[in-house]
């Protein structure tokens, strides 16, 4: 019909130039990863996926990698649990202080790592937690917090409060009503922050370079030494390898939030 | 507005924050248990977060000496007025050019039909959540000496020595864009959703060319989104640390990794903390001054208390 206004053939090139400029240089990864030649390039003779075996039959990349796994799946945890009921409080008190507890919570997204990660390295040491499993995931984890706060509060704020009402004047005591009305109405919410903790936790270098050193070391930790000392095409391999798990987790999450009523 | 209608005692919308309130009179001791479901995230925070954080201010005012002898090197180093006028240059070419781009894709995005969009949001969320290493070693791959650009610019002729793509100013200005533009999506995106496209279709309908659409109509509506992205994608590059210092090589250094020297390398803690601590600083004042201007609740997606 003509009716609605859609972009002219000169700002969708403008975009698409964008869209270009965000994406190839990530995609560029794939190509490399696949050389056949022994340094940083694009395959000449034949595809090869000899970097790939060299990532997966090696002990350092392996061990970094479920070190990182063990670390984002106990620091989400953490993040889950506190960041789910601080969201269901404020929600539920709703009043001038929750909104300052709420900011309380954001400012791990709005302070930067190098910031806490400075005054983390001197806390820890006084605590023995320095390059310690337990030092890394309190860290991840209290820094992912705000996601799960975030997505959470999301849900909540599409949660009729009256169901709860409800459930408390019919004699539902608090935990119950938690269980049985207003956990499985925000599950899509909490989900989608687990997801967002992982990730965090995951990717996470600063606090790492800072707090761990030898007994804790992570891939992202793994991958920054790879950049500064030896460029080369395992490092493409396990930048693809990365590339598709966050895709997968990114997909999961879209799944949930189209299932969400 | 709504103060007023809890007092007359009605409710008009059943969402709304009064009426998730305990019923007057059963105040505190009822919510206790709500407030009990605060208390871990509370204690995590305090415990874990704001006390580290404390240590930098205390470390910047007592070490090597007790004392504002760190600050007053503001005012006295050259090394440390050089970091903080290479980090305001980049941020703010950063920010220029993240929102520009930014912009051209929120704007596509807006104005597509719903099975468009959703592709082209999806162009923006993959990159927003793709880990900064390898994002950052995908463009070592393609900007160093040898690396992809130059080996093809010099295959074709075009060029006979490799151009100087990485390890400066100009490396870090593409890696920190590449990284910022869908944080500078996003907020505009929330923003630009809100205009009446009807708006639009009016005024194509009474004979403007697209052009003055855009200049007369959408451009100032999209004013809001404009200000909340550049806060955001500023805020994040003063700080950023990991671009930067690979894109920069070790010579172009910037504030977070410029800390990060101090500290590990150097053991100068007290002027390391003393920096972190004026980095914080520069964040809260940039978002109080615009706090006036957007709010900074939608920035941030802190739902909830819609």
């Amino acid at each position: 019909m003509g009716g609605a206004h859609r972009p002219g053939p000169f700002a969708t090139g403008l975009a698409w130039a964008v869209a270009l400029y965000l994406l190839l240089p990530i995609s560029i990864i794939i190509p490399v990863s696949l050389t056949d030649q022994r340094f940083l390039s694009l395959p000449v003779e034949a595809l090869s996926l000899r970097h790939y075996g060299t990532v997966v039959s090696s002990p350092e990349w392996l061990d970094a990698i479920w070190q990182s796994f063990w670390i984002a799946v106990a620091s989400t945890l953490l993040a889950v649990v506190a960041g789910t009921l601080c969201a269901i409080g404020c929600w539920r008190i709703s009043r001038r202080s929750t909104d300052l507890v709420r900011a309380l919570m954001l400012l791990p997204l709005i302070i930067p790592s190098i910031v806490y990660a400075v005054g983390l390295y001197r806390y820890f040491a006084k605590l023995d937690l320095l390059d310690r499993f337990l030092g890394v995931t309190l860290a991840h984890g209290v820094t992912g917090i705000p996601y799960v706060v975030i997505t959470v509060s999301t849900a909540l704020a599409a949660f009729d409060p009256r169901l709860e009402q409800a459930a408390r004047s019919m004699g539902a005591g608090l935990a119950q009503t938690l269980r049985w009305v207003i956990l499985p109405r925000i599950m899509p919410g909490i989900v989608s922050g687990a997801i967002f903790a992982f990730i965090h936790s995951w990717d996470e270098l600063v606090i790492v370079l800072f707090i761990a050193s030898r007994d804790v070391f992570t891939l992202p930790r793994r991958i920054w030494n790879g950049i500064n000392e030896n460029l080369d095409p395992a490092m493409a391999a396990v930048a693809v390898l990365l590339v598709i798990f966050t895709v997968l987790l990114l997909l999961l999450d879209q799944l949930l939030r189209k299932r969400r009523p | 507005m709504q103060r007023a209608s809890a007092r007359l005692g009605f409710r008009p919308d059943p969402v709304a924050r009064e009426a998730r309130r305990a019923p007057v009179g059963q105040g505190f001791r009822r919510d206790a248990g709500w407030w009990a479901l605060i208390l871990p995230a509370v204690l995590l925070m305090t415990v874990f977060y704001l006390a580290p954080m404390v240590q930098v201010l205390a470390i910047s005012l007592t070490e090597p000496q007790p004392g504002l002898g760190n600050y007053e090197r503001l005012f006295t180093s050259e090394s440390v007025q050089r970091v903080i006028g290479t980090t305001l240059r980049i941020c703010v070419t950063t920010t220029v050019v993240a929102l520009l781009l930014g912009y051209v894709l929120a704007y596509k995005i807006t104005l597509s039909t719903p099975g468009v969009r959703r592709w082209w949001v999806l162009a923006v969320l993959v990159p927003l959540w793709i880990s900064v290493l390898v994002r950052a070693f995908a463009w070592v791959t393609l900007l160093r000496r040898q690396g992809l650009v130059n080996e093809t610019l010099m295959a074709g002729g075009l060029i006979t020595e490799p151009l100087p793509l990485v390890w400066n100013e100009f490396g870090i200005v593409i890696g920190m864009v590449h990284y910022m533009v869908p944080y500078a999506v996003l907020p505009m995106l929330a923003s630009m959703g809100e205009i009446d496209p009807r708006l639009l279709s009016a005024a194509r309908g009474l004979g403007a060319s697209r052009l003055t659409v855009f200049r007369r109509v959408f451009l100032p509506l999209s004013r809001p989104g404009l200000i909340a992205a550049g806060v955001l994608v500023f805020i994040f590059s003063l700080g950023f640390y990991v671009t930067p210092a690979i894109l920069g090589g070790g010579k172009t250094l910037m504030v977070a990794e410029w800390i990060k020297l101090q500290i590990l390398d150097l053991l100068r803690w007290g002027l390391g903390a003393m920096m972190a601590t004026m980095l914080v600083v520069a964040i809260l004042i940039t978002l109080a001054i615009f706090s006036r201007m957007v709010d900074l609740r939608r920035i941030f997606g802190a739902g909830g208390t819609a």
